[in-house]
């Protein structure tokens, strides 16, 4: 955790106009970037702090909450410090576009292909940005909160008395 | 004295509709189409204990040479259209054993992504319910399979194009 701490401290060093929030939770750090800052952000923990490996990349949809509408949210894992740090950044309905992290990290090719099948977020210069969960000829993002459970042509189930 | 039998005593008469039929429903070769935890009891239906080799059910790995096909899964509707190829790629005559709660109705899966049953797509013969079915189950789906192909009518000449296979329903 001490790595996590001088990483952080680092990052509050060299990116403290683009940081929005740092906070601490049961052990894992969370950090929140303003959008703009995402790959240079990206780019100084892999290079400068040792944290080599994107676990993963995902999105969560906050629809109905006060503030921008989707968070990008990327876990980095340092294998040489053994340490994780979790980044997010967020992504408003209207300018409903991120910059790639592929140009930092190759694995994020498919997982932002699945967070771009699934909540419609396009990714700007990404080499192969299409659909790798449904169909090529699919319409909607299914995990966004206003997508229907059953699919849009269908009559939504309204419990056991309907 | 007693009744002439010039045949011999080693004759058996029978209709060639049904001699069809038995041939029929003595070997269905079923396509291997698992699609989920349906598939691991399908598995262990055609492995020893329960042993599908005695009704002359052989799996086999390629649409041209089965007569039918087990659909042993959750159908998603990405899965849908390599379903109906494989389907269309069986010769007639073919039969479809639709396996498990979710392959007869989607099951659990009532959402956007699933089939809510595969008889939307292709003709279902014989609905096994189950999540999943146990060997025995589809042992006896396969078995009510049986009674239905024995009870088709015409089978023999549709087999060199007289008229059509009537099944009995």
């Amino acid at each position: 955790m001490a790595d996590t701490n001088r990483a952080v401290e680092k990052l509050q060093g060299t990116f403290a106009a683009s940081l929005v929030e740092v906070k601490e939770d049961r052990g894992d750090w969370i950090v929140t970037v303003a959008k703009e800052a995402i790959i240079p952000v990206l780019a100084f923990l892999k290079n400068e702090c040792a944290f080599t490996m994107l676990t993963d990349v995902t999105a969560v949809d906050y629809l109905g909450k006060p503030g921008d509408r989707f968070v990008m949210v990327y876990q980095l894992t340092s294998v040489l410090h053994k340490d994780r740090i979790r980044i997010k950044a967020p992504v408003s309905e209207a300018d409903c576009r991120i910059e790639s992290a592929t140009q930092v990290f190759a694995s994020a090719n498919w997982l932002e292909r699945e967070v771009y099948d699934l909540f419609g977020i396009s990714f700007d210069k990404h080499p192969d940005l299409r659909r790798i969960l449904m169909t090529p000829d699919w319409v909607g993002y299914p995990l966004r909160k206003d997508y229907p459970l059953q699919g849009p042509d269908r009559e939504p189930y309204k419990g056991r008395l309907s | 004295m007693g009744v002439n039998q010039p045949l011999g005593d080693n004759i058996v008469i029978t209709s060639l509709d049904k001699l069809v039929n038995w041939t029929r429903k003595s070997s269905i070769w079923p396509m291997t189409f698992g699609l989920a935890c349906c598939a691991i009891e399908m598995m262990a239906a055609g492995a020893s204990s329960h042993d599908l080799d005695r009704f002359g059910i052989i799996f086999r790995a390629s649409p041209r040479q089965s007569d039918c096909i087990i659909i042993a899964g959750t159908v998603t509707k990405k899965m849908l259209p390599v379903i109906k190829t494989v389907y269309e790629q069986m010769p007639e005559p073919k039969w479809v054993i639709a396996m498990g709660a979710c392959a007869c109705s989607g099951g659990i899966f009532d959402t956007y992504s699933v089939v809510q049953g595969i008889d939307e797509a292709l003709p279902v013969d014989v609905y096994i319910p189950g999540c999943p079915p146990r060997p025995e189950a589809l042992l006896y789906g396969i078995l009510k399979l049986q009674d239905k192909i024995m009870q088709e009518r015409n089978s023999f000449g549709a087999a060199f194009g007289l008229g059509e296979r009537v099944s009995a329903v």
